[in-house]
């Protein structure tokens, strides 16, 4: 069974993700901001990341950052999850190491869609 | 046009509506999918201030109606248009393959024939393998004509345009980035990729098939909701625009076998098919 971290601040965006993450047969773990989401990958790194961009504590994208540089930090596919969905957005997302963009808001067919461009469902 | 009202498990409207789809496209509609009608042909009744299936068909068949081309509208409702970017991603690229050898062999500009387009995205999603396909090989981009029996569908294709729901469809965000831009809301395909493609109508039963030979035909997921003797019809009129050693393409689950002696499964190429040698 393939693993997936959802990291929004959000409970009720984490709970649809979850919901559409187990029909589509994944183990699905929440973090609530990048700071929580870095200590959940340093103990197990997940085979996807679900992340949201502007959360407390640590942004998506400061996180993305510090994941990629940290041990084993290439491994998870990562999919920003996010309301920002400008090209400039997009572009810097891509640019700091996420594999794929979901715009929200988002249904079961985007984010299957988007996790077999990536190669995890 | 007279609407026949034949007999069958449906209310006499909707038998009517469902007779009337089938000659003019050859598309069954089964009592399993009859729900559709009523779905469909909602904002139709609500436009005209119709209240039933009844009063629609009664509209349809009143020569002294006003409103020419209702059935046409009717049956447009009606045609399935689900279809997203890169649908069956293996599928193409191996038709992409396919092209790239075809040209190795005999060096031409592809022709590529897209004959139930939709909305657009199978068209889109070729002529961006192939352009990719043109910058590692330096193959020619190929011609590609886009056709669908639908109007509505086809003036959407020619649009381009495409909502966030759609354009997240099966579209990898690095292709989104490289060909669409954001327009009103929409994601619109930038003029470079829009102007590879030639649309125009095409019914496959009735209308005359376009002219000159293909490379490619892709076919996907028409023949399902044909009847066995009007997919035969189809694959009949198919087989002769394909090159001798061209390839045609079925959606997963359709085949020619059964339908038609005119084509045969590729052993080459696993899933297409080409021209019976005769």
């Amino acid at each position: 069974m393939k693993s997936c971290l959802v990291v929004d601040d959000s409970k009720v965006i984490r709970k649809v993700a979850r919901h559409i993450l187990e029909t589509l047969q994944f183990e699905v773990r929440e973090a609530g901001d990048g700071r929580e989401a870095l200590d959940q990958c340093a103990k197990a790194q997940p085979d996807v990341i679900l992340l949201d961009w502007n959360m407390p504590v640590m942004s998506g994208m400061d996180f993305l950052r510090a994941l990629r540089q940290s041990e084993g930090g290439m491994q998870p596919k990562v999919v920003f999850c996010t309301t920002e969905n400008g090209m400039a957005y997009i572009r810097a997302a891509i640019e700091a190491g996420a594999d794929e963009y979901v715009m929200k808001p988002f249904d079961r067919e985007t984010l299957e869609s988007k996790l077999q461009i990536v190669g995890v469902a | 046009m007279t609407v026949a009202r034949p007999a069958g498990p449906l209310g006499p409207a909707a038998s009517a509506i469902v007779a009337l789809l089938e000659q003019r496209t050859g598309q069954q509609l089964d009592a399993g999918r009859a729900w559709r009608i009523d779905s469909a042909l909602q904002p139709m009744l609500r436009e005209r201030g119709l209240s039933t299936l009844d009063e629609l068909v009664a509209r349809i068949n009143d020569r002294a109606s006003s409103e020419r081309g209702l059935a046409d509208l009717v049956v447009d409702a009606l045609l399935n248009q689900e279809t997203s970017f890169f649908r069956d991603a293996a599928t193409l690229d191996t038709v992409v393959q396919a092209g790239i050898d075809m040209v190795a062999e005999t060096p031409r500009r592809l022709r590529i024939w897209s004959a139930a387009c939709s909305t657009g995205q199978e068209p889109l999603s070729m002529a961006m393998l192939f352009a990719e396909a043109s910058e590692r090989t330096g193959i020619l981009p190929p011609e590609i004509r886009a056709t669908d029996i639908s109007m509505r569908a086809l003036m959407r294709a020619r649009a381009a345009r495409y909502t966030q729901f759609e354009i997240q469809r099966g579209l990898p965000i690095r292709r989104m980035m490289q060909w669409f831009e954001p327009r009103d809301d929409l994601w619109e395909a930038k003029a470079e990729l829009r102007f590879r493609l030639l649309y125009g109508q095409q019914n496959l039963i009735a209308d005359p098939m376009p002219a000159g030979k293909f490379d490619i035909v892709l076919c996907r997921n028409v023949l399902m909701y044909l009847s066995p003797a009007t997919r035969g019809v189809v694959l009949d009129r198919i087989a002769p625009v394909l090159r001798p050693g061209g390839l045609l393409v079925l959606g997963a689950g359709e085949t020619v076998i059964g339908h038609t002696d005119a084509l045969v499964p590729s052993e080459r190429y696993r899933g297409l098919y080409r021209p019976a040698a005769h």
